[in-house]
């Protein structure tokens, strides 16, 4: 276990943000909460995080853990010359080969001598990932990750999100609004508004009576539609493989695990 | 050379503006500018709780400082204020309370203006030897805290989630700056060493690609100020105090020029290039 939240609660300007949020993250997990606007998201994180001490209930974090933030917004003073190579090193002491290998798989190396004033929305948001990602951590989380990336971006990141868990056995808490990325790669879905309304595999939470409340039947069905290419595959004739695993022919792992055919279904969708 | 008021004015200035150049960096990376005189008001309420309980002015100034210094990191924590409102409110209010203090003591008479101003011109040897002392010792704690000092300067939640204990850090940051203040109060004066924070450091800004660039540039902007001041005050009889004040002040009209520094900027003149035309027609 890296973090665990027991019925923790935060108390701000007279009222509970977020209250009774249980949740764990395992060593290898992708875990995502979804949620309406102020529903407490990034303070969950916050809390998983330890930035924020629960006002009620306990948060618990493996001892000296090596954790990753990417928060929702940064703002840089003015007044601070800050390279991106230097940004990178902010809490970490990493070699030039970590920091290299960190721009090229963000697709940032070109950036490497700008300064992080200069940049766009998009390049600074790829950085902070280079960042996120530059020292194997345990622990990442990254709080709307794709804002502001474009779409080859955001392919690129969810690939790299699987990349390093796989890898790295990395615990990754992700906030997240697209809901298709949520079907596709996450172990557990905890479904936020202000409590912790439904939680478990995607599956089940797309089905439950409390999503269908919060986001509407349309994003429901939405995912029940990814859930559908997700969970079985069709033969030629149109009957139904019913399991994956059972899979003897074409047996090609980059299938089994989600990869590009989810983006091709993403795009199908939009 | 020591036994020369002038040569012991320049090394003390140096000596300043060596422990200046970085603090005053993270006093403008963290937007802070008027903690210097928020903290040089809270001396004066030093100097009178120290006439009162007649203990050494410095040790009392350093201590008030750190209170104030506590009471900022308290109040930004817990207050739905910003920093500079704090910092104004907190700066007027010890002010206050240090000249009704003041009152009280009808038997004791305070030269503020001397607090004020200081002057450069008469520090003593042992005045030398705590400038540089105190100043190793200082410059030695902030290169310790440099790096999660700066991580949270960046961002505190961040530096908070990395594991940097942000802090920790600040504290001993403002216990830094309330040490060199009350140190350099009574040597140099309030308005010197609030200056030599804030003018060298904010000049640096224009010259430096990277944080530890900017600090180094400030300390070298620093103690040109004070070499150009002091010898100014010399030449044209002005007080040494404000003479390097407006060195520094000379220093940074400099660096706001624009003089093309790189020569990146010269590529303004390429040409916007031009697509072949495949418009279908």
């Amino acid at each position: 276990m890296l973090v665990s939240l027991e019925n923790a609660g935060i108390f701000r300007s007279e009222k509970w943000i977020v209250r009774g949020v249980s949740m764990t993250v395992d060593a290898g997990e992708i875990v995502t909460l979804i949620g309406p606007n102020g529903s407490g998201k990034s303070t969950t994180a916050k809390l998983a995080l330890g930035v924020l001490s629960a006002d009620e209930g306990v948060a618990k974090r493996k001892h000296r853990l090596h954790a990753k933030y990417v928060p929702q917004k940064l703002t840089l003073n003015n007044n601070l010359p800050l390279p991106v190579t230097r940004f990178l090193r902010l809490t970490d002491t990493a070699d030039k080969a970590q920091i290299d290998a960190a721009l090229r798989v963000t697709d940032t190396e070109h950036l490497a001598d700008a300064q992080m004033s200069n940049l766009s929305g998009g390049e600074f948001q790829r950085v902070m990932l280079a960042r996120a990602i530059l020292s194997s951590p345990e622990f990442l989380v990254l709080d709307e990750p794709v804002q502001g990336i474009d779409y080859n971006g955001e392919i690129m990141l969810y690939k790299l999100i699987e990349n390093i868990r796989n890898s790295l056995n990395c615990g990754i808490l992700l906030i997240s609004h697209d809901l298709h990325m949520v079907m596709s790669k996450t172990d557990r879905v905890i479904c936020l508004n202000g409590h912790v309304c439904c939680s478990g595999t995607p599956a089940k939470v797309a089905s439950s009576e409390e999503f269908k409340l919060l986001f509407g039947e349309r994003a429901a069905s939405g995912l029940a539609l990814y859930e559908h290419h997700h969970d079985h595959e069709h033969l030629p004739d149109g009957s139904i493989k019913v399991s994956e695993r059972d899979q003897t022919q074409n047996n090609d792992p980059s299938k089994s695990l989600v990869s590009n055919d989810v983006y091709k279904a993403n795009l199908d969708v939009r | 050379m020591l036994d020369d008021f002038f040569s012991r004015a320049l090394i003390g200035g140096f000596g300043v503006a060596i422990v200046a150049g970085p603090l005053g960096c993270f006093i403008i990376w963290r937007r802070l500018a008027y903690f210097g005189d928020t903290l040089s008001h809270s001396a004066l309420l030093g100097v009178a709780i120290a006439l009162l309980l007649e203990l050494n002015i410095t040790l009392s100034v350093f201590i008030v400082s750190v209170v104030v210094s506590m009471m900022l990191v308290l109040l930004q924590k817990r207050a739905s204020l910003s920093s500079d409102a704090l910092l104004g409110l907190l700066a007027h209010s010890v002010l206050a309370i240090g000249l009704v203090v003041l009152a009280f003591m009808t038997w004791v008479r305070v030269d503020l203006m001397g607090f004020l101003f200081g002057d450069i011109l008469s520090i003593t040897a042992f005045d030398l030897a705590l400038i540089w002392g105190g100043g190793a010792v200082v410059l030695a704690f902030l290169a310790k805290i440099w790096k999660p000092l700066f991580a949270a300067t960046v961002s505190y939640d961040l530096a908070t989630a990395e594991g940097s204990r942000p802090d920790q850090v600040n504290l001993l940051f403002m216990v830094l700056m309330a040490a060199v203040i009350a140190v350099s109060m009574k040597i140099v004066g309030v308005l010197l060493i609030t200056a030599l924070l804030i003018i060298p450091a904010a000049a640096a800004r224009r010259f430096a690609r990277s944080p530890e660039q900017m600090a180094f540039v400030a300390v070298i902007i620093g103690i040109l100020s004070v070499f150009i001041g002091l010898n100014g005050s010399l030449g044209f009889d002005t007080p040494a105090g404000p003479s390097i004040v407006v060195a520094a002040l000379a220093c940074f009209v400099l660096s706001v020029i624009p003089i093309n520094l790189s020569r990146k900027r010269n590529g303004r003149n390429q040409e916007i290039p031009k697509h072949n035309d495949n418009r279908v027609s």
